[in-house]
């Protein structure tokens, strides 16, 4: 009896660690099941979660860049503007007749040099806290991407140039029907998120980010250059917000003034769901994806039961408050006070 | 002790000027293979300022620096890294969400080429830290065990074995006993009398005499920024050492 007893503990003992690290993988399965049973025909149809995917695509871009921010312990507020800055940058340059390969290249090269600004402010100019630096940015960049394009949208690209966030890839081949195609975005995502991975679990830039999330004077005492490390973090945010600018600009065929408004506050959420701490040195790319994924069902579980959007964004805040508050209680369970 | 007459590490007439502030004024010390050296002294008295000095963290406004008789000049903490002198800092420097292999291998990983990328050897390390470990004698559950899931005393242990990773011939530490509770600085003692035995030179600073006497072979005493006094240990008392902290002979 004794015996049984103690084999329960080591298994839920030897359960933690594993909970820790996909337990927020069984709170999206669990949304999948929920939404699936109170909208049985819809929510589960190839079409809506093409469409789910094609919502979050840019988000994704966005929570990723913001979630390496995070794991060095900082923040950054400026990635909507960032998107914006550089959709408007694409826009004028599409205008102007630029080739499309020199259009795609721009924003990705736009959002590069914004993050590193950042990253040049936060170390170059030593502010006191990211926040501060990545809130003047915020302004400064979509200020910016005002004054160039005189604040009124910008319309029509060329097919290239919408290829990553409207481009469709055909499964006929599969035998499904002409409907149920990939779209481009999808695996854009997966690119993305795979190469963030390796990055950030398999080399040594990424285990220093996150050894500089852990400790910034451990990191520095074993000889990593602590400021050279941020400003690449930066402007791989940056460049991911970028990445998020060109996926917009494929599905909405224009460079629009509102573009990215409040994006970075949805970037945050997605990663603090996800289970990234705000104190820097933890979280996976797989939580980022987890988080991003239950806000875009939810949003979309709830557009189908027809809640209304204020409804939304309580929902979204209560997870928020609870999914940290579960982060609490596992660590009371896991570390030593 | 088995301590040979080598000496690996001297410093001659080193003064740091901080601004009109004298924080060294002609300090000279010496440390030989396998010993271990103590310095005490009051709050002040420059020792943590000598040690950055020695460490390359600080530039010496006047003064010399001979590792094993060669003068060398120290840009930066990892000139003397080279030259095999660790540093164990007093708030440890670890990174408490990281597992002991990667602290202890942190900003020297080693990797394996894949293409043209090099990756991360998550498998030499946990191997080469956990050769390590058993080779300073220090027991932990696994190398994988996330460092801040660790005791105070066991932290202490896996910071001293960071410094002792690549083969230093000295390590600096400053008071590695002050933030541990009593019984597991036994152990950190016996893990510097464990370095000494394969021939690392230990300097260590702290207040505490026990310490001292437990594993020094020298004792130094600094007072406002001079050499006060030194003896070897056993040509001394606890008494006359803690006078020379307050500045009486």
């Amino acid at each position: 009896m004794d015996n049984k007893e103690v084999k329960k503990d080591s298994l839920f003992l030897k359960a933690i660690p594993y909970f820790d690290k996909y337990g927020i993988l069984i709170l999206l399965l669990i949304m999948i099941i929920a939404l699936h049973i109170m909208q049985p025909e819809v929510f589960l149809s190839w079409r809506n979660i093409t469409n789910v995917f094609k919502q979050i695509s840019w988000q994704s871009m966005l929570a990723l860049g913001v979630f390496i921010v995070i794991v060095t312990a900082g923040i950054d507020l400026s990635v909507g503007s960032i998107m914006m800055l550089s959709l408007m940058v694409l826009a004028i340059t599409s205008k102007a007749g630029a080739a499309w390969y020199i259009v795609i290249l721009i924003p990705i090269v736009i959002g590069a040099l914004c993050g590193m600004v950042n990253g040049f402010g936060i170390t170059v100019l030593r502010m006191p806290h990211p926040f501060i630096m990545t809130l003047g940015t915020l302004y400064i960049f979509r200020g910016t991407g005002n004054l160039i394009s005189g604040g009124v949208p910008i319309s029509g690209f060329t097919e290239e140039v919408r290829l990553l966030g409207n481009g469709r890839i055909d499964l006929t081949w599969l035998g499904l029907e002409k409907s149920q195609y990939l779209p481009a975005s999808v695996i854009l995502i997966a690119v993305v998120f795979f190469l963030m991975w390796v990055f950030l679990n398999h080399t040594r830039t990424g285990k220093w980010i996150y050894a500089i999330g852990g400790n910034p004077n451990a990191a520095r005492a074993a000889g990593i250059n602590v400021n050279k490390i941020l400003v690449i973090v930066y402007s791989l945010c940056g460049l991911l917000a970028g990445f998020g600018a060109l996926i917009l600009a494929g599905r909405t065929d224009s460079g629009y003034p509102n573009a990215g408004l409040n994006a970075e506050l949805d970037a945050i959420a997605a990663c603090i769901i996800g289970g990234a701490s705000f104190f820097g040195g933890r979280g996976t790319v797989l939580g980022v994806f987890a988080g991003v994924m239950i806000m875009g069902l939810l949003r979309n579980g709830l557009n189908l039961m027809d809640v209304s959007s204020f409804w939304q964004q309580v929902l979204i805040g209560t997870i928020i408050v609870l999914a940290v508050y579960i982060d609490v209680l596992r660590k009371d369970l896991g570390t030593r006070k | 002790m088995i301590s040979s007459n080598k000496v690996i590490l001297e410093a001659k007439n080193i003064s740091k000027y901080f601004g009109t502030i004298t924080a060294l004024e002609n300090v000279n010390l010496s440390v030989r293979e396998g010993e271990c050296l103590g310095v005490v002294g009051d709050n002040g008295a420059g020792k943590t300022t000598l040690m950055k000095v020695l460490s390359g963290l600080y530039k010496p406004s006047k003064g010399e620096l001979y590792f094993n008789g060669n003068k060398e000049v120290l840009e930066s903490p990892r000139d003397s890294q080279n030259l095999g002198l660790e540093m164990v800092y007093q708030d440890l420097a670890l990174a408490g969400n990281l597992p002991i292999g990667e602290n202890i291998f942190l900003g020297r990983e080693p990797t394996k080429n894949l293409g043209f990328f090099k990756m991360l050897d998550y498998k030499k390390i946990k191997e080469m830290s956990e050769a390590h470990l058993e080779k300073l004698k220090i027991h932990v559950k696994s190398a994988d065990q996330k460092v801040e899931e660790l005791s105070g005393g066991q932290r202490q242990a896996i910071a001293i074995a960071r410094a002792t990773a690549f083969n230093s011939k000295l390590v600096i530490m400053d008071e590695p006993t002050a933030a541990l509770a009593i019984k597991e600085v036994g152990k950190v003692l016996d893990l510097i009398n464990g370095l000494k035995k394969i021939g690392v030179s230990v300097i260590i600073i702290s207040h505490r005499m026990d310490d001292i006497f437990a594993v020094c072979d020298r004792v130094t005493a600094l007072f406002q920024g001079t050499n006060f006094a030194e003896s070897e240990l056993s040509k001394t008392s606890r008494d006359e050492v803690i006078g020379w902290i307050m500045g009486k002979k």
